[in-house]
């Protein structure tokens, strides 16, 4: 290495390994990052995969962070190469200073390594072949004997990762010996050829807490079955995917009848996205609680669904996990860029619910919440996650339940209130909100029966094609959704440490990276006030936050600004006070890129003091 | 059929069944089809079976798509909830209401563009997925209220009343239910109620998915010569294979039947089918000897109607999902919710 210091950093550094898909890399690194963390270290992992089965390159950036930043670095400080496809773009992206980790079995030439980076080889393949002699096992000890000498290059306690292995194979005692082994492999190997530890190390700390390790899919799916779920109907699409296969296996878990073993819960594979949306309507107008998950392409599907959902009022929940769009976009990719398409689903005058969770924590929250929304209000509600979320494992805060807590069903008259002459009128504003009440189908032998549609009727479900009914009906669906603004979840704000007239809005996934560039801004002189938006309509604080200042960077992953359009659109606010940061290129947004580009634009304002940090 | 609605009036001998229920309580909103509709002579066949059958109209869910015959379930069971849904959806509907509630009898009723073009997909699939559901495509093979186009189902060679003459090959929804494992397959004609009533009878006393496919005629758009929907064609080329008496176990059976001429069929709820043969040959216990029944049959030009397959013994969608007996929707909280403790187990192997 030439006169480039190498970095030094305890507990704060990116690791990334380059693998290939289906070597069963997953698991390794997996099991690595959660080394990290039972040293009560916090790690945020991605994978950034392809639409693939097996060869194609795939990453898994892990981000170690002291401090407990979550959100994507950018950059990477070592590098475990273990894909020869990518090489060259891996070494290439390696920090200056950083480290290079790579299977040295096969000697390359000299050019095509870096002369400002630490090169660490170690010939794995040379020594699984040696020890093992099946080549599945060659390949999946391999990936265990590099997470053995990274632990000896990062300084990390042996015993850890080694009590780890016997955790996971609890039962399987055959398997813990023979990881613990290979996973001795790569330690020995690595302390005895190459000095450890290297400058990047982990140290213990207690910066993980009472933290639970989850990925988003997993816990909308447990906030279905807490928020009482009971039919699913969905089409397999990534990344959403698992959001059914998790509400299945807890379903299995808790709503197996301990009697008979019997199912408190049906969840159909739809033969599309038509189909799902359809069945969980059908649920919903019978009385159950039902939902499906689905992304982008799925969304476009369901499109005439959501208006039939809308207008006869009919209480769906759809979790859209976004993935990166048009079309088939980036199926493997995240975005936030189904805002518009949720928000205005369907032709004629439609308007559906939004809600945006930051993380897995409130992927359960917001996820057992949307149940209680949509049959409050009798309306879709959208649980807006993306891939960032929905399928990358992250420290969370530790669920809550409240046992006193019961469903709010909403507005369902009952046989007794029919019984009692309460006036029912399917389509009629009794109550002042725009929210009328609806009968369960059976519930009376000869009151409350009623005719849903999807054309206009009058108050009580009668087909009419008359003008004054048709405006009623809107209007009413108009106020309904301002009663929506006082129930979906409100707006979070941070204030910055001095008054300031900029001020930024966010949402879902870029929560951690923007809650990182506000103490990265701070630091550096740059105030900004931001708020977190949580829901959709939005609450009356939104548009007032607008208001307190005289520029808003509204910061998204899409490429349009589309919760900027909702903004100006549903706010009436000035287009020219709101200033986009947009990050689209299909990885999670950055601190680095937030702050950058706040930064900069302050200083186009000749606001001071800023000192420029260039994005990445 | 009328605009002019019937008087409320009840005449104090109306027959009641024995639930204490006339034939008007069965009744539902004044049609708004044209006068002579195939579709509203079906609306009086599920009215009479309903009564007959002494269901409680309040027990019945009735879904539909779109189009003439999506428009019905209006017109009849006006004390049952119902859902007028999209275009070809409604068997993705119905299919989440079983789901929800498993104690409701479902009726579908659908036409022929609504399941045999926009919503082929979902008919397929609501018949292989074993819905337990009446599916009622109320035939007719053209699209009335866009003014008489073609629909998918219109013969090869019939001629539309403009005097175009259709291209391509019909699409035979009874023998793609036949094919995708439904239970109980009829054919039958809304002329003929003798047949109907019976049929959609023995479809709501029938567990899993029961398809009956009613040529309908379209009194305006296609009730011409060369047409082979019209109502003068399919009385000329009806080929009943049998013919069908309800009976429940309340019933007494007088009917006295000549040897083999009789097939008695026990469905799952105790209701049985008398099914007197037409054909001597037809079998209809047998799937593949039915489609290749129908096959022969069209090729000549006849309307193979009648209770053509029934398989009394089949599973419905429940039964494979090993859903709870109490119906989804009256589970409360407590079944449903794990609750914090729970939660606390889980947070802890999430560390």
């Amino acid at each position: 290495m030439s006169a480039t210091q190498a970095i030094q950093s305890t507990n704060d550094f990116v690791i990334k390994f380059a693998n290939v898909n289906g070597s069963g890399s997953a698991s390794a690194n997996e099991l690595f990052a959660r080394a990290i963390m039972r040293m009560g270290v916090p790690v945020a992992p991605r994978n950034i995969f392809p639409s693939n089965i097996q060869g194609m390159p795939t990453w898994y950036e892990m981000r170690v962070s002291g401090a407990g930043w979550l959100g994507r670095r950018g950059g990477c400080d070592l590098m475990v190469a273990m894909n020869p496809q990518t090489w060259d773009r891996d070494i290439a992206e390696i920090e200056a200073g950083g480290y290079l980790f790579y299977d040295s079995t096969k000697s390359l030439p000299r050019s095509r390594f870096r002369e400002d980076i630490t090169v660490l080889g170690i010939p794995l393949t040379e020594i699984c072949n040696r020890e093992y002699s099946d080549p599945r096992q060659r390949q999946l000890f391999k990936n265990i004997m590099y997470v053995g000498a990274l632990t000896a290059l990062l300084g990390m306690d042996f015993a850890v990762v080694e009590k780890l292995i016997a955790d996971q194979y609890r039962g399987k005692d055959k398997l813990i010996g023979a990881n613990v082994n290979a996973l001795k492999l790569g330690y020995d190997h690595a302390q005895a050829h190459l000095s450890c530890p290297i400058g990047l190390r982990v140290e213990r700390s207690n910066g993980v807490g009472d933290k639970i390790f989850i990925n988003g899919n997993d816990a909308c799916g447990l906030g279905a079955v807490y928020g009482g779920a009971t039919v699913a109907a969905w089409y397999p699409i990534t990344p959403s995917t698992s959001v059914i296969e998790s509400f299945g296996n807890y379903c299995r878990k808790y709503r197996t009848d301990p009697d008979n073993g019997m199912a408190r819960y049906a969840i159909v594979q739809a033969e599309d996205e038509l189909a799902s949306i359809g069945m969980v309507i059908g649920a919903a107008w019978n009385g159950s609680r039902a939902f499906t998950a689905t992304s982008g392409p799925g969304i476009s599907l369901m499109q005439e669904f959501f208006g039939l959902a809308y207008f006869a009022e009919v209480p769906v929940v759809v979790f859209d996990v976004q993935r990166g769009g048009p079309s088939t976009g980036m199926p493997t990719r995240t975005q936030q860029s189904d805002l518009i398409s949720c928000a205005y689903a369907s032709h004629g005058d439609t308007k559906h619910v939004l809600l945006f969770p930051e993380d897995p924590y409130e992927c359960f929250t917001l996820g057992a919440q949307a149940f209680d929304l949509a049959e409050r209000l009798q309306t879709p509600v959208f649980v807006m996650l993306d891939l960032d979320i929905g399928m990358n494992d992250r420290l969370s805060r530790p669920f809550e339940w409240d046992d006193q807590r019961r469903y709010d069903r909403g507005k369902v008259m009952s046989a007794e209130q029919l019984d009692a002459g309460k006036t029912f009128g399917r389509y009629l504003d009794v109550d002042g909100d725009g929210i009328p009440w609806r009968t369960i189908p059976g519930t009376h032998p000869t009151k409350g029966a009623f005719f849903s549609r999807g054309t206009t009727r009058n108050a009580y479900a009668k087909y009419s094609e008359a003008g004054t009914d048709y405006v009623y009906n809107m209007e009413r669906l108009r106020h309904k959704f301002e009663t929506a603004k006082k129930l979906v979840p409100a707006p979070v704000v941070q204030r910055a440490s001095q008054p300031s007239r900029f001020g930024a809005i966010y949402y879902g996934s870029t929560s951690p990276a923007m809650a990182e560039a506000f103490t990265l801004l701070e630091a550096q002189g740059v105030h900004v006030n931001i708020m977190r938006v949580r829901g959709f309509p939005f609450a009356d604080e939104v548009i007032e936050f607008i208001d307190e200042h005289d520029h808003v960077f509204v910061v998204e992953q899409n490429e349009s600004g589309q919760l900027r359009m909702l903004l100006i659109n549903e706010g009436e606010v000035d287009p020219k006070r709101l200033i986009r940061v947009l990050h689209y290129d299909g990885t999670p947004i950055t601190a680095r890129f937030i702050s950058g580009r706040i930064a900069d634009a302050l200083s186009a304002h000749k606001v001071t003091p800023i000192r420029k940090q260039v994005a990445s | 059929m009328t605009y002019l609605a019937k008087p409320k009036l009840l005449r104090a001998d109306a027959p009641k069944n024995t639930l204490g229920y006339t034939r008007r309580d069965y009744e539902g909103a004044i049609s708004t089809l044209c006068a002579g509709c195939g579709h509203d002579s079906i609306s009086a066949a599920v009215v009479q079976a309903c009564f007959d059958l002494d269901i409680e109209p309040h027990k019945v869910a009735k879904l539909s798509g779109i189009g003439c015959s999506s428009k019905t379930p209006d017109y009849f069971l006006g004390a049952s909830h119902g859902f007028n849904t999209t275009h070809g959806r409604m068997p993705s509907v119905l299919t989440g209401a079983a789901l929800a509630n498993r104690d409701l009898i479902y009726m579908g009723v659908s036409g022929d563009g609504d399941s045999a073009s926009i919503g082929i997909g979902q008919f397929a699939h609501a018949m292989r997925r074993g819905v337990n559901m009446t599916y009622i495509v109320e035939n007719n093979g053209v699209y009335g209220l866009t003014k008489g186009q073609f629909s998918a189902t219109a013969d090869k060679g019939s001629k539309s009343k403009r005097g175009v003459v259709n291209n391509d090959t019909p699409i035979d929804l009874v023998a793609l239910a036949l094919q995708l494992g439904a239970s109980y397959v009829a054919r039958s004609f809304s002329g003929d109620k003798e047949q109907l009533i019976p049929l959609i009878k023995g479809a709501l006393r029938h567990r899993g998915p029961a398809f009956i496919d009613v040529v309908s005629p379209c009194v305006t758009f296609n009730n011409h010569a060369g047409s082979t929907k019209s109502y003068d064609y399919v009385r000329e080329h009806n080929d009943a294979v049998n013919r069908l008496d309800v009976i429940l176990p309340r019933d007494q059976i007088n009917t006295t039947y000549a040897p083999g001429e009789l097939r008695r069929i026990v469905q799952h709820d105790g209701s049985i089918l008398h099914l007197r043969k037409l054909d001597t040959d037809y079998d209809p216990s047998d799937r593949v000897g039915a489609m290749n029944h129908l096959q022969e049959r069209h090729a000549l030009g006849e309307i193979v109607t009648g209770l053509l397959y029934v398989d009394s013994s089949a599973e419905e969608l429940h039964r494979h999902l090993n859903t709870v007996e109490k119906p989804l929707n009256q589970l409360g909280d407590a079944y449903l919710c794990p609750g914090s403790k729970a939660l606390e187990a889980l947070n802890a192997a999430l560390r």
